[in-house]
């Protein structure tokens, strides 16, 4: 008995019992689209969080100032001005490993430009802010050394800003006015995104530092050049642990801490931060995963259960197709073939609805998915080899009937 | 010119019941010749249907010797005992035994399935066996489709579609009335007439008497073995009784 000839046996005991073989392949179904969707939303999402990591850079360390204590009470972090300018310069001096440091002063403010008005956030930067960033001037050009020394009004605008202030015309040369300052726009940035925590990278202004102290936050002068951060860049290929030590001891060294004392700043490891959201990503999608697996387990018994009742009920036929020479191995075959079908067909509409759900959540949910070819043939060797399992006993116990026992079996 | 289809020698059956032994055969020995037509008769429980099953290959005896068409059927694997029903033997039992929802030809070519016939001459064979026994019309109709009379000789088509050397038919006129009775021993007698051997298991002196030779069963012994010397003619009692149902009909 060919294989061809089986499956059309299959397809027609199938058939007979429609509804059953639906319900049965249910399991499988939802088994099946659950692992796809599982995979598909769960692969996204890490993809998602690698981009992040690599627009980060994954060697990018954050310094801020540490939180102050009044009455017993933590202020919370920056709440103490104990960040200069001064030592942004002294860590890429004095600490090998790091490739550039750059101090950044942040403040908010209204701006007014082309036909729009808008609330931003900019920076005071220096000109290696965007190298720490890994950001690049998509049009005009960057902020240059002789800018800082000049406290030039000049700014880089953000993707979205540039969007808000000006529309479809080039700002680059436009006039704007930042907290009522006026600045020339020298560029703009190219598009970031959102980052981790959903907040746009793009709607910021970048501008000298000098100018922003000076001109636009107007700290005066003769006072500490403090900052609100420092963003390090250590070298390709340099222990990110061993970096953080040099610039944690340079930064005791400078702001004169006693043994014992607490530091007055704090370092981020921005990549420490996306590997730890990466793992735990990967535990949820393991454990989503397992739920799937679970499904597709009970999937599988139900097909082993109706393939036991198929075989009670179909004993007579068993003892039929015995007696005008069916070998036990034909038996088997047939019933391991229905049973492979029942598990297939499952797989294929399992699919079918897997992608379809994939689909609607990225659409709907505006949930990253990425959907693979792995997952789906992963799906279809899953579910025939379910069907094998599941299918086996069944039909063993089918093939090993006696014919005259089978025969008679009321 | 008579050459023996069927020899057994003290064939014996015995069963584990309830932890008894309970000895549905106890040794019998029997010659049956190619070209005969032989009912096996007995009450129930006389182990007619254990020697029937035996020399049908559905069950192997405790002890004895069975050859059918010069080989030895003892010590041969469940295997070879399914290729040798497959080849040798055609069945006909009392409940037809057709698969529901399939159809006519489908069921008479279910062995050929099993011996590797390629699918056209599978249904060429099946509507050749058909058309044999009166039904070429309905090859697409399903069992229940088809009445008790037409199912039987569907499965008697079914028997016949391999070319076998002998059929085996468990009290086949059990579920059917007089006449389609009449008719389907008909179709038997006529089947021995072109030489092919068949063993008719029956309780029912009626359906024996169209035999030619009679066996008798009791308690596991065969008690009584003769030859009919004018056995009924089917086919002219199913016309008779057509014959009657129609003046029936006319003058109720």
């Amino acid at each position: 008995m060919n294989v061809l000839a089986s499956i059309r046996i299959a397809l027609r005991a199938l058939r007979i019992n429609k509804l059953r073989s639906a319900l049965t392949m249910l399991g499988i179904i939802i088994g099946v689209a659950a692992v796809i969707t599982m995979i598909a939303v769960g692969s996204g999402a890490q993809e998602r969080i690698e981009e992040q990591i690599k627009g980060l850079g994954t060697n990018l360390i954050i310094l801020t100032p540490g939180s102050t204590v009044a009455g017993g009470v933590r202020m919370g972090s920056g709440s103490r001005n104990t960040l200069t300018e001064e030592d942004g310069y002294a860590i890429q001096r004095d600490v090998a490993a790091v490739q550039v440091s750059a101090p950044t002063l942040r403040g908010t403010g209204q701006v007014v430009g082309g036909s729009g008005n808008w609330s931003t956030v900019f920076f005071g930067i220096t000109p290696e802010f965007l190298e720490a960033r890994n950001w690049v001037v998509a049009h005009g050009k960057p902020i240059e050394p002789a800018d800082i020394a000049g406290s030039a009004k000049v700014a880089l605008l953000g993707e979205t800003v540039a969007r808000n202030l000006f529309g479809d015309v080039d700002p680059v040369g436009q006039a704007i006015r930042i907290r009522k300052v006026p600045f020339t726009v020298i560029g703009t940035l190219e598009k970031k995104g959102q980052n981790l925590y959903g907040t746009d990278q793009d709607d910021v202004i970048l501008m000298p530092i000098s100018t922003a102290r000076n001109r636009v936050i107007g700290q005066g002068a003769g006072r500490l050049r403090t900052v609100g951060s420092v963003s390090i860049k250590v070298r390709d290929g340099e222990d990110m642990k061993e970096a953080e030590a040099q610039i944690r001891d340079l930064m005791r060294q400078r702001h004169r801490l006693q043994q014992g004392q607490e530091d007055d700043f704090s370092l981020r490891n921005l990549s420490e931060v996306l590997a730890a959201r990466e793992e735990s990503g990967r535990i949820m999608g393991l454990l989503l995963a397992a739920v799937a697996s679970v499904s597709l387990l009970v999937g599988g018994i139900g097909i082993m259960n109706i393939m036991l009742v198929s075989v009670t009920e179909r004993t007579r036929e068993i003892g039929l197709r015995m007696a005008v020479g069916a070998r036990g191995r034909d038996i088997l075959t047939q019933f391991l073939v229905e049973a492979i079908t029942l598990a297939l067909i499952g797989g294929f509409l399992g699919i079918m609805l897997g992608v379809g759900g994939t689909l609607a959540i990225g659409e709907f949910a505006d949930w990253p998915i990425r959907l693979g070819v792995e997952p789906v043939l992963l799906a279809v060797g899953f579910s025939g080899a379910i069907g094998i399992f599941f299918g086996y006993y069944p039909a063993r116990k089918a093939s090993r009937l006696l014919p005259i026992e089978a025969l008679r079996y009321e | 010119m008579t050459t023996p289809l069927i020899v057994t020698r003290e064939l014996a059956k015995s069963y584990e019941l309830g932890g008894m032994s309970v000895q549905a055969l106890r040794g019998v020995s029997l010659t049956i010749n190619r070209g005969e037509f032989v009912a096996v008769m007995g009450p129930s429980g006389s182990g007619k249907s254990t020697f029937m099953n035996l020399l049908g290959c559905l069950d192997v005896p405790s002890s004895g010797d069975y050859v059918l068409a010069d080989e030895p059927i003892a010590g041969l694997d469940s295997d070879a005992l399914a290729a040798i029903r497959n080849r040798r033997i055609g069945f006909v039992f009392q409940s037809f035994n057709l698969l529901p929802r399939t159809s006519a030809l489908e069921n008479i070519a279910l062995p050929l399935l099993y011996c590797g016939v390629p699918a056209d001459e599978r249904d060429c064979r099946a509507a050749a066996r058909l058309a044999e026994v009166g039904l070429a019309e309905r090859g697409h109709h399903h069992p229940a489709q088809l009445s008790g009379g037409q199912q039987q000789r569907v499965a008697i088509a079914r028997a016949l579609v391999n070319d076998p050397v002998l059929i085996l038919a468990d009290e086949p006129t059990g579920a059917l009335d007089t006449q389609t009775s009449c008719e389907v021993m008909a179709l038997l007698q006529q089947l021995n007439a072109r030489g092919l051997t068949v063993v008719l298991v029956t309780h029912e002196h009626d359906i024996a008497e169209f035999a030619h030779r009679v066996v008798s069963f009791r308690d596991g012994r065969v008690v009584e073995d003769r030859q009919v010397s004018q056995p009924k003619d089917a086919a002219a009692m199913a016309a008779q009784l057509r014959a009657g149902q129609a003046a029936e009909q006319i003058q109720p």
